[in-house]
C-alpha cells in the first residue's frame, strides 16, 4: 500500500501533478465545447432547419473513435496534450448543443412575448432572459460532458503518455504494479464525483429562482447518451 | 387617442387575421376587444405595439404614426400584460416589476423603489418583493404582471386576456382591482378577452369582432346589450342579455316598504301594528338593525323571537348603489319573493316585492334612450355604468 502513490519516474510527475494535468486535459475541452456550443445552439434556435443536421453531425463526430482522431491529428499537433483535447472538445458538443437548444426553447412563449413587448431587442433578450432560464439545462449538459471527459482523457496514454492519470494504467502493466491501476481508476472516479458535485453547487448558486425538487430537470437526454457510450 | 385606420393583417399563407379594421380608441378609458377565437383580437392588440406589423392601413397615437419611432422605444412607452403573466422566472418580484424602468436607464435603487410603490398599488404585500414567481399564486403573479406594465407610468396599457387563466373568484378580484386602479390612474387601456361578461363589466367601449377579423359592433356595453347590431352580436352576447342589461339600471328608483320590519325584541303590539295585508311576512332585524330573516306574523313570539325558526332572507342588495339586476336577483332568490334592501352600514332599509321591481324595470326601459342616441350617449353611459358598479 505504501507504493500506492509511488509514481514511476517515466511519467515525470507526482500524483498531485498528474491530477492537475488530468483536470486540465479534461476541463479545457469542456470549456472549449461550451464556447463552441453557445453560438452554435443559438443558430439552431433561430434557424430551426439547422438543428437536425447539426445534431446529426455532432452525433457522427461522437461516433468516431478517439484513436482515429489521433491518427489524423498527430501529423499536425504531434504527440501533445492538444491532440488529446481536440477530440474531447468535439465529443462534448453532442451533449452541450442539445442541452442548450432545449434549455433556450423551454422558455415559455408568454415570457418571450412579454420580453418583446417590454422592448427587449434580440441580443438583450437572449442574454438576459433566454440564457439565464436555460442555465439548469446547460449545467445538466455540462455535468455529463465533464464526467465523460474526465474518464476519456486516459486514452491519451496511447500517443506517448499524454493520458495523465490514464498513463498509470499503462505503467501498471509494464511494471506489473496493479496498485497503479487502482490508483488511476479510483482517482478518476473521485475527480468525476467532485466535479459533478461542484457543478450542482454552481447550479444551486445560479438558480435561486428554481422550485426545489425539480433539480434534475432537462438532463435526461445527456444521461442516456453517456450511458450508451 | 389611438386610431386604427383600415388596418389589415394578411399572413404569407393568405390567411386574413384582421380585415380593414377601423377603431378610435378613446383616451383614459377601457376599450375591450372581444370575440370568438380566430377573430383577430390579439393580432389587433399586437399591431398597436408592432409585435405584429400591419399589412395595410395605419395605426397612430395622438396623430403620430407608430412606425415613425424605433420599435423598442414605442414598446417601452406602453405597458403590456399577458395571459399567465409571462413573468421572468429567474428574477425576483421587485426586479420583474423594475424591468422597464431599468431598460429606460433608471438607477437600480430608483427602479426598485418605484417597483415597491407599485406592489402596494396593485395590492401585493411588501414581503413578497424578494420572492421568485414560482412562490406566488396565479392571481398574485397576474398582479405582478399588471404592476410591471405600470412601472414606467406609460399612458397606454395593452392587456391580452390577462385574467383568463385564473379561477372565477380570483378573476373577479383582479377585475375589481383593475377598475379601482383605473379610477386612480386613468390610463388608456386596450383589453382583449373572449369573455363577454368581462367585456361588459370592464369596458367603457366594447368592440365585438367576428371570425375573419371584421368589426361587428363598437359601442358602450349598455348599448350593446340593448341594441345588438346583428344576429352574430346577439348570439355572442348570450341568452340572458335582457337580465344582464339590468346591471346598467340603478336600484335608486325602487320604492322601499319599511312597514313590515320588526326588531328581534318587538312587543306583541308592535308585531300586530307592523303586520299589514299588503305583506304576508315580517322581516325581523337584530338590535343592530341588520336583517335576520322572515317570519309569518302569527309565528312570532313577542319579546324574544326565536331566530332559529326564521326563513332566511338571503343576500340583501344595497339600496341605490346596486343595480336593478342585483335587486331582482335578491327577490328571485328570497323564499318569500321579497327582496331586502340594506343601507351603507348593512342595516335593513326596507323590502321590495318582485312586482315592484318588475314595475321599475318597465319604467327604466321606458326612460332609457340608449337605443337611439348611439355614440353621443357614451359619456353618460359610462357614468351610469360606473354608478352601477
Amino acid at each position: 500500500m505504501n507504493r500506492f502513490f509511488d509514481i514511476p519516474s517515466d511519467l515525470q510527475h507526482s500524483w498531485a501533478g498528474l491530477i492537475g494535468l488530468h483536470l486540465r486535459e479534461a476541463l479545457l475541452p469542456v470549456l472549449g465545447g461550451l464556447v463552441l456550443a453557445l453560438p452554435l445552439a443559438q443558430l439552431c434556435v433561430r434557424l430551426r432547419w439547422l438543428y437536425p443536421p447539426v445534431l446529426w453531425v455532432t452525433t457522427v463526430l461522437y461516433a468516431i473513435p478517439s484513436l482515429a482522431f489521433f491518427v489524423v491529428l498527430i501529423d499536425y499537433t504531434g504527440q501533445t496534450e492538444v491532440t488529446v483535447m481536440i477530440p474531447l472538445t468535439v465529443y462534448t458538443l453532442v451533449v452541450l448543443v442539445p442541452a442548450i437548444v432545449d434549455g433556450v426553447r423551454s422558455v415559455p412563449p408568454e415570457t418571450l412575448a412579454a420580453a418583446a413587448a417590454m422592448g427587449f431587442g434580440p441580443v438583450r433578450r437572449y442574454a438576459q432572459v433566454q440564457l439565464p432560464i436555460a442555465v439548469p439545462a446547460i449545467i445538466a449538459g455540462l455535468r455529463v460532458a465533464t464526467v465523460s471527459s474526465i474518464s476519456l482523457v486516459s486514452v491519451g496514454t496511447l500517443i506517448g503518455n499524454q493520458g495523465a492519470l490514464g498513463n498509470l494504467l499503462h505503467d501498471a502493466t509494464i511494471y506489473n504494479r496493479p496498485e497503479l491501476a487502482w490508483n488511476a481508476v479510483l482517482t478518476m472516479a473521485v475527480l468525476a464525483i467532485l466535479a459533478d458535485v461542484l457543478l450542482v453547487g454552481v447550479r444551486v448558486l445560479l438558480t435561486p429562482w428554481m422550485p426545489s425538487g425539480t433539480a434534475g430537470r432537462g438532463q435526461g437526454r445527456g444521461r442516456k447518451e453517456a450511458a450508451a457510450r | 387617442m389611438i386610431r386604427i385606420d383600415s388596418v389589415t393583417k394578411r399572413y404569407p399563407d393568405g390567411t386574413v387575421a384582421v380585415d380593414r379594421l377601423s377603431l378610435e380608441i378613446p383616451d383614459r378609458a377601457i376599450t375591450v376587444l372581444v370575440g370568438p377565437s380566430g377573430c383577430g383580437k390579439t393580432t389587433t392588440l399586437r399591431m398597436i405595439n408592432r409585435m405584429v406589423e400591419p399589412s395595410e392601413g395605419t395605426i397612430s397615437i395622438d396623430g403620430r404614426d407608430t412606425r415613425q419611432q424605433p420599435v423598442n422605444t414605442l414598446r417601452r412607452s406602453m405597458g403590456y400584460v399577458i395571459q399567465n403573466a409571462g413573468l421572468f422566472q429567474h428574477r425576483t418580484i421587485v426586479d420583474n416589476i423594475a424591468t422597464v424602468p431599468r431598460l429606460l436607464g433608471w438607477s437600480k435603487d430608483r427602479a426598485r423603489a418605484r417597483a415597491r410603490e407599485l406592489m402596494e398599488r396593485v395590492g401585493l404585500d411588501a414581503s413578497l418583493a424578494r420572492r421568485y414567481p414560482y412562490q406566488l399564486s396565479g392571481g398574485q403573479q397576474q398582479r405582478v404582471g399588471v404592476a410591471r406594465a405600470l412601472a414606467s407610468d406609460p399612458p397606454v396599457l395593452l392587456m391580452d386576456e390577462p385574467f383568463s387563466a385564473v379561477d372565477p373568484v380570483v378573476r373577479k378580484g383582479l377585475q375589481d382591482e383593475l377598475l379601482r386602479i383605473q379610477d386612480e390612474l386613468g390610463k388608456t387601456i386596450v383589453f382583449v378577452t373572449h369573455d363577454i361578461d368581462e367585456a361588459v363589466k370592464l369596458g367603457t367601449m366594447v368592440a365585438v369582432l367576428r371570425t375573419g377579423g371584421r368589426l361587428a359592433q363598437f359601442a358602450p356595453p349598455a348599448e350593446l346589450l340593448t341594441n345588438p347590431a346583428d344576429a352574430f352580436v346577439e348570439d355572442f352576447l348570450g341568452a340572458d342579455r335582457g337580465i344582464r342589461r339590468l346591471s346598467f339600471f340603478s336600484s335608486a328608483g325602487l320604492e322601499l316598504l319599511t312597514a313590515p320590519i320588526v326588531a328581534v325584541d318587538a312587543s306583541a303590539e308592535q308585531i300586530a301594528a307592523r303586520a299589514t295585508e299588503d305583506v304576508p311576512y315580517l322581516l325581523v332585524t337584530g338590535l343592530d338593525g341588520r336583517p335576520l330573516g322572515w317570519s309569518e306574523p302569527g309565528a312570532l313570539t313577542a319579546g324574544q323571537v326565536d331566530t332559529g325558526r326564521l326563513l332566511p332572507c338571503g343576500r340583501p342588495f344595497a339600496a341605490g348603489r346596486d343595480s336593478l339586476r342585483a335587486a331582482l336577483d335578491c327577490a328571485v332568490l328570497s323564499p318569500t319573493g321579497w327582496a331586502v334592501a340594506v343601507d351603507g352600514e348593512g342595516r335593513a332599509a326596507g323590502v321590495v316585492s318582485q312586482a315592484a321591481i318588475g314595475e321599475a324595470i318597465r319604467g327604466a326601459h321606458a326612460n332609457d334612450t340608449t337605443g337611439t342616441t348611439g355614440f353621443a350617449g357614451a359619456p353618460d353611459l359610462a357614468a351610469v355604468q360606473k354608478a352601477a358598479r
